[in-house]
């Protein structure tokens, strides 16, 4: 009977119930799906680079370095001399290296210049390695291989010709036309931010460079795709370069080495750790976004208190009447608890449904938009506590229309004040 | 009573008795004393009283929703206002009905799930009172076709009478009605009257009948004045 009042009292104020309820489900979707998409992108980021000991650049900060060589965010403020390069890489305790060139870009997605050791040793997510999904590797200066979601968002194939701009930004006004490139792989899709990069061999960096100086072509100099072929096309300097060591206890040994090499400044910089530092930076941005969204759970709950605190004056004849068909003041206290709780409990499942439901629709979107692999399924052990805890938290809230009805109906009694 | 049944001295268990009844309102110059009041089981009590006499104070006092200050209410022989306030609720689930004035139901419930809200708190049994909840409001004009209707579709004088319904769904010792009448035209007053008494009758509930309305007297057999009873100082509504 309890139940019954408490469901067909709230369906009989459906309107306003209904109200409470979708503020409700939007804090709580907010919640969750912030929670979520926290998690999933620190995964996300986390899974982008996996197997790499060291990442070598010229010298500056050590999340500048990790967000140009591994994110494509940004830009290096030097280049790493090709000598240098050459040098380090002999190092008797580094098994592997994988050059990064990177600055030029294909219609918003950058292209990075590299070797087909990329292909060799480049880890992420759990030491997964890269996969084609069609075709292979570059062998040819003018070839490249594009990440997944480049190929399918510009819709290119294998034998397709793709011209490189000069710049990162989406629009260029200098593009290396001369020499477009072939596309002969491309590679199956990993959620990281390789989906997003064009690669080119060194060598092609090197070619569409060659009558360009200061970041601009030199004029009344041409050269064409055959002639530099027949140049020297060994690169003179790389951006970055990512380093394997034979053994991991040599990491820090190998990495004071290479930031004291005399020949040029250098940083070497353990991914692991940049990137924990960047997550120390971003923990403040998250912890603000988890508090306003905290907030908005309040101001939703403190709305739906609101609603049953204005509609105890109007639900006086019905306290007044169970009243004198013998309920306790506390029956009433208790209606108004499993009132909240009913309309509480609806809101979480709504605000679940919705959340997979949306989730499910954004996911390619934000795969492709923001490289945000996301799973669908947003439930946790942990979305138990917070459930739970927004439960409690209304119930505690309750307590204040409850009290209400509980005092009113000990001072009203059988009054009914119209 | 037949004839054939041998007449008894065996005193009868009044329905309910008020001994120097005293109550006031702590912030209120006005107080309310009833020095005696005895109703036998079966006897029905008219008390003549507007609103803002303080009629509705009487009524929780009898209700048991408040204790009196001084004085002891007796329901059935058993103290009433000694108890703790949370079984005088039990008490008048079981022994006590109460009709107001006017909206009497929970407008969201069906007629049936209006009037088994008082064998719920009374703790009775569903199914049977849900069989004579439907045949209560048979005897009340009250088709089968009405029952499962929201309270709300009803006009006024349905819904008075589903509350009698409600009201005995218990067989009270004790029914209130507080001016059930004052909403009715004529022809329902009389009608809803004498159907309120007839089926109080029939489950030996004693009536308290509250009206200002003087001409509903006739019906009972004694009379109470709520001016006798309100003394002090009365702020004027």
């Amino acid at each position: 009977m309890l139940l019954k009042l408490a469901r067909q009292s709230l369906w009989n104020r459906r309107g306003t119930a209904l109200l409470t309820l979708f503020s409700l489900t939007i804090s709580l979707v907010l919640l969750f799906g912030i929670e979520h998409l926290r998690k999933e992108a620190r995964q996300s980021f986390t899974s982008t680079i996996s197997g790499t000991d060291l990442i070598v650049g010229a010298r500056s900060g050590q999340l500048n370095l990790l967000l140009y060589s591994v994110f494509r965010i940004g830009n290096a403020t030097a280049n790493v001399n090709w000598a240098t390069y050459q040098r380090i890489r002999k190092h008797p305790q580094i098994s592997w290296t994988i050059p990064l060139a990177l600055g030029d870009s294909h219609r918003g997605y950058r292209v990075l210049g590299t070797n087909t050791d990329y292909f060799k040793y480049y880890r992420y997510a759990n030491d997964q390695s890269l996969k084609f999904r069609e075709g292979q590797p570059f062998n040819k200066v003018y070839d490249t291989v594009l990440g997944a979601e480049v190929a399918a968002k510009l819709g290119y194939k294998l034998g397709d010709q793709i011209t490189l701009a000069h710049g990162v930004g989406a629009v260029s006004f200098s593009e290396h036309k001369d020499k477009p490139f072939t596309v002969t792989g491309i590679l199956a899709p990993t959620g990281t931010p390789l989906d997003q990069t064009v690669h080119v061999s060194l060598e092609g960096i090197e070619a569409i460079h060659l009558d360009w100086q200061q970041g601009a072509p030199v004029p009344g100099r041409k050269i064409s795709a055959e002639q530099a072929l027949q140049q020297d096309l060994t690169p003179k300097a790389i951006t970055a370069f990512m380093v394997g060591l034979e053994s991991r206890m040599a990491t820090f040994v190998v990495q004071r080495q290479i930031n004291e090499f005399r020949g040029e400044a250098l940083s070497a910089i353990l991914p692991g750790v940049a990137l924990a530092e960047l997550w120390q930076m971003l923990s403040m941005v998250e912890n603000l976004l988890l508090l306003i969204t905290l907030l908005v759970l309040v101001a939703g709950l403190v709305g739906m208190m609101t609603t049953l605190l204005a509609s105890m004056k109007e639900r006086q004849r019905e306290m007044a009447i169970l009243r004198a068909v013998g309920a306790h003041p506390w029956y009433l206290f208790v209606l108004i608890q499993l009132e909240v709780l009913l309309l509480t409990l609806l809101a979480l499942l709504v605000a679940a449904v919705t959340l997979v439901v949306s989730l499910w629709a954004l996911q390619d979107r934000l795969a492709s938009s923001y490289g945000l692999f996301i799973n669908i399924n947003p439930f946790t052990l942990q979305t138990l506590y917070w459930a739970g805890a927004v439960l409690l938290v209304s119930a505690l809230l309750a307590c204040i229309p409850a009290f209400t009805a509980y005092r009113r109906a000990l001072n009203d009694g059988l009054a009914i004040r119209l | 009573m037949t004839g054939t049944t041998p007449v008894t001295d065996k005193p009868k268990i009044p329905a309910i008795e008020l001994k120097n009844v005293v109550f006031y309102y702590q912030t209120a110059a006005w107080q309310l004393s009833l020095p005696a009041l005895t109703l036998q089981q079966g006897e029905h009590l008219f008390i003549k009283g507007a609103s803002g006499s303080g009629k509705t104070t009487l009524l929780n006092l009898l209700a048991g929703i408040i204790s009196p200050r001084q004085g002891e209410i007796k329901l059935g022989g058993e103290s009433f206002s000694r108890l703790s306030a949370a079984k005088r609720d039990t008490v008048r689930a079981r022994k006590i009905g109460v009709v107001f004035q006017q909206l009497n139901l929970i407008s969201y419930l069906s007629v049936l799930d209006n009037v088994l809200l008082s064998s719920h708190f009374a703790g009775l049994d569903k199914t049977a009172s849900e069989q004579r909840a439907i045949k209560l409001l048979q005897s009340l004009a009250l088709g089968p076709e009405l029952i499962q209707q929201q309270a709300a579709a009803l006009s006024v004088g349905q819904q008075q009478r589903v509350a009698i319904a409600r009201a005995l769904l218990t067989r009270p010792a004790l029914l209130i009605a507080d001016e059930p009448t004052s909403a009715l035209d004529a022809d329902n007053r009389d009608g809803f009257m004498q159907v309120m008494l007839e089926q109080a009758n029939a489950c030996q509930t004693s009536v308290i009948f509250v009206s200002h309305d003087a001409t509903l007297r006739r019906y009972f057999s004694q009379q109470l004045d709520m001016q006798h009873l309100a003394q002090g100082v009365q702020p004027c509504c």
